[in-house]
């Protein structure tokens, strides 16, 4: 590895750094300007102004604005997200119960959509105009445009109340078998499939075919190679940056944004778990869960764009 | 055929017809469809589904999945700190309470073996011998005392402390008996005894991580917003129950999927059924709907300058206006039952029958608003999906008032933080009161001079005279006429408009048998886990 390489990766890394820092303070104003807070919502209607007084002294909530993000911020950095303020747990143990449930079903989902996209976005890219693009393309913006609560809903009516083939619910518990663990999870897998493989599809299809137009692979072509070669060996590599870009944008996606899918399914994941604690002002919690999203999601930003200055020829000399 | 299903589904109101175990519209669906019923249930007579659930014997085994409307992390297995049907119908598979309400709202005996009292202040009561917590310690007077005296303690932050406060001196009289002198008098402490709040923990538990009662179930797993599992209590002392092995508790918030969920065999029992989804369950020859009526409602509030502290008129113009049989079938699509502007339903042991029903009367309405003075001025009323239903009910007091030249303008306010943004501060708006165990309860939680819930500032020594009185009566018919009383007070005075009470709707699947309604909540008032079995 070259000094330029490292040099720009550290870059990278450092401005991630910097980003979750300010996302951090973005976070905890934001969640101070909420309406209400958890001394008010945990009294509820027998809430009056000494006992809420008393509750928030005691839950910290009248300390300075800056104390309180201090301290907060200090406690993420030893990895210790304070305590939750409903049922005074440590945060970090309520995530650790969700986290690898929301990675579980992430990477099942992974593991589907990147290479039927893949597949789908070459192919179409190479026969552009075929039969097989066109009905792709159809698909992928009907997928996009049809919302996953709709999918969810109708694959639940269809395959678990109609035809009793699948579970309408997806619990993993008690799931012993690989084929009922199959079961649990064949439609909230599918549902996110349909609307992340459209993207990734029509991006890696439009990056592909904006190299397919550039000038070396029309040498290629005229050199010779086949037109599986021009694309995999030639066109490909070049294509990577913009690709990992596509992957990376629609996978982060599978942190936060899952809400619906764990809704219906019942899925106990790192959303619901965020709702429940916006629903019961339980800001210790929110704000571990908002920081752990933007982590994610800079993650995988930062992989994206490790993975296009790794496959950038001209850096690597 | 679909006026048929109408009616009928308006039929199944009556909760004696449920309790029977058969109602008309059981009967009418079983004609209409009786291949279909017999075809999925393996049962041959139409309609016969209902009967045959109730007259078999009770079956031991199987594991049975519920999914309720609530959760979320602050779940508890703490019974002083619960609130919802979730954490309820948990503590009540652990735990039992010294008392229970039975579906007429009567309390019965549990871990107690009776209470005395000569002068409703006094008590005197008898625990039940050989009966062991899970952890095998034997439950003696020692568990109740600790178990009473921590709702006392504010660090606990008990949702009763209030209700705690009354009972002055809890002490231990040996190992079976406990005595307790109240403030005041209270007739009702027995029945006061018998919600989940006052279940019996063991004596010096702080620990509520997994429970440690004498209930029916053992607690396998809880984790806080996402499942609890309870396995059957082999030496529970109800001999033979509970019939059921294991008993998984969850909850699917989203009403749909929560609904899909029974229909696809996924549980087997789930609560809190949204009217709009009662087509599908009636369809479906595998499931069944359960429905109570209950003493919850939702009214219309109206305090301030438009209460009746200030402007009476208004007040009874305002309950001329509500046209109740339009509330019942439009807004809450026939699940309910009409009320008269006071809390106690029919059915109740002191529901006062001689009341003239308040009725749509758009003359007489006119007639107050104009004496009010309120007639072309628009008044702002909030609803808001918190308080059930109270959207489509403001929509068509709007429409009513319409008729009468009263401007009322409807603003929609979101449920998060209604209870504490809105409820009992704005001057016409809505709120949804839960169905309580005591006439007591309700009116002193809600319409006392004194109460800090009296949700329209009414004021009234005469009414507060009676409940006191009331309280401390032991002789029935007198306490009786004592309520009737108090009801034509909140009818004829109070700033509180009730149109309808709501019903609870459960559903079931076919194969769940024992499942009584119960006045008190959805999941026969939290307590289905010991007393229902599964069908082979």
């Amino acid at each position: 590895m070259n000094q330029t390489l490292l040099r720009l990766i550290v870059n990278r890394v450092v401005l991630g750094f910097l980003t979750l820092l300010l996302v951090s303070m973005v976070i905890f104003t934001i969640t101070n300007m909420l309406p209400g807070d958890a001394a008010q919502q945990f009294l509820g209607q027998a809430a009056t102004a000494e006992t809420v007084a008393a509750l928030r002294t005691e839950m910290g909530l009248d300390l300075p604005f800056m104390t309180r993000y201090i301290d907060w911020l200090g406690g993420l950095f030893v990895g210790d997200a304070g305590l939750s303020m409903v049922n005074n747990l440590p945060v970090t143990e309520l995530v650790a119960t969700r986290l690898p449930n929301t990675l579980y079903l992430a990477a099942l989902v992974t593991l589907v959509s990147v290479p039927v996209a893949l597949f789908i976005g070459i192919f179409s890219a190479m026969y552009r105009g075929s039969w097989f693009d066109r009905y792709s393309n159809v698909f992928a913006v009907f997928a996009v445009s049809v919302p996953e609560f709709l999918i969810a809903t109708v694959a639940v009516l269809l395959f678990a109340v109609h035809l009793g083939w699948l579970s309408a619910l997806s619990h993993i518990e008690g799931a012993q078998t690989v084929g009922e663990l199959l079961k649990a999870f064949v439609m909230p897998v599918l549902t996110l499939c349909c609307v992340l493989v459209a993207q990734m599809a029509r991006m890696t299809r439009a990056a592909v075919i904006d190299q397919l137009n550039s000038s070396y692979v029309e040498m290629a072509l005229l050199k010779g190679a086949r037109p599986i070669r021009a694309v995999l060996r030639h066109a490909l590599p070049n294509a990577i940056g913009p690709i990992a870009n596509a992957i990376a944008l629609s996978l982060s996606y599978l942190l936060g944004g899952v809400i619906i899918v764990e809704s219906i399914f019942n899925y106990p994941g790192v959303a619901t778990l965020m709702l429940n604690a916006v629903s019961t002002r339980d800001m210790p919690l929110v704000q571990a869960c908002a920081m752990l999203f933007c982590f994610g999601y800079l993650i995988l930003v930062l992989l994206a764009d490790i993975s296009e200055i790794l496959s950038n020829p001209r850096l690597r000399k | 055929m679909k006026d048929d299903k109408k009616n009928s589904l308006l039929d199944q109101q009556s909760s004696t017809e449920m309790q029977q175990g058969i109602s008309r519209r059981q009967v009418l669906q079983g004609m209409m469809g009786g291949g279909l019923v017999a075809a999925g249930s393996g049962v041959l007579a139409p309609g016969s589904s209902l009967v045959f659930a109730d007259t078999t014997e009770p079956k031991r085994g199987g594991k049975v999945k519920v999914a309720s409307q609530s959760g979320s992390t602050a779940d508890t297995l703490d019974p002083a700190k619960g609130s919802g049907s979730t954490d309820y119908t948990r503590q009540y598979m652990f735990y039992n309470g010294l008392t229970m309400l039975d579906h007429t709202l009567t309390p019965q005996m549990v871990l107690a073996e009776s209470f005395d009292t000569q002068d409703a202040q006094n008590w005197v009561i008898k625990l039940r011998k050989g009966v062991n917590f899970h952890d095998g310690k034997p439950f003696t007077s020692a568990d109740v005392v600790y178990s009473l005296n921590r709702h006392k303690d504010p660090k606990v932050a008990s949702k009763v402390a209030t209700v705690a406060s009354q009972m002055q001196e809890i002490k231990a009289v040996g190992k079976e008996e406990v005595h307790i002198r109240l403030a005041t008098k209270n007739a009702d402490f027995p029945a006061m005894l018998a919600v989940s709040h006052f279940l019996i923990v063991r004596d010096g538990t702080t620990d509520f991580s997994i429970a440690n009662g004498t209930g029916a179930f053992i607690c396998k797993e809880f984790q806080p917003g996402i499942r609890s599992v309870g396995v059957r209590n082999p030496d529970y002392w109800k001999k033979g129950q509970p019939y059921l092995d294991e008993v998984e508790l969850f909850s699917i918030p989203d009403e749909p999927a929560r609904v899909n969920a029974l229909l696809s065999g996924d549980v087997q029992l789930i609560n809190s059924v949204n009217p709009r989804s009662m087509g599908k369950l009636n369809d479906n020859p595998s499931t069944r709907i359960l429905q109570s009526n209950s003493g919850g409602y939702t009214n219309l509030v109206m305090r301030d300058h438009l209460g009746p502290v200030q402007n009476p008129d208004f007040a009874l113009g305002m309950k001329a206006l509500i046209n109740r049989e339009q509330i019942l079938h439009v807004a809450c699509r026939g699940f309910g039952t009409i009320a008269n502007d006071q809390p106690i339903p029919k059915g109740h042991r002191y529901y006062m029958g001689d009341l003239p029903q308040n009725d749509f009367d758009p003359e007489k309405a006119k007639y107050h608003f104009k004496k009010a003075g309120v007639l072309g001025q628009s008044i702002p009323m909030v609803a808001s999906p918190a308080a059930d239903n109270s959207v489509e009910m403001a929509q068509l007091i709007q429409l009513s008032g319409r008729q009468v030249g009263l401007k009322l303008d409807v603003k929609r306010v979101p449920a998060d933080g209604y209870w504490s943004n809105h409820w009992m501060k704005d001057s016409l708006g809505f709120s949804n009161i839960n169905p309580r165990p005591t006439a007591d309860l309700v009116f002193s939680l809600f319409f006392e001079s004194s109460a800090k819930w009296n949700e329209s500032g009414w004021k009234s020594d005469k009414f507060d005279q009676l409940l006191l009185a009331a309280r401390g009566e032991t002789n029935e018919s007198k306490r009786k006429q004592m309520y009737g009383d108090m009801q034509v007070l909140v009818h004829d005075h109070c700033g509180v408009a009730i149109p309808t009470f709501s019903s609870i709707n459960d559903a079931c699947s076919m194969k769940l048998g024992g499942y009584k309604p119960h006045p008190l909540g959805g999941f026969m008032g939290y307590m289905f886990a010991e007393q229902v079995w599964l069908e082979a």
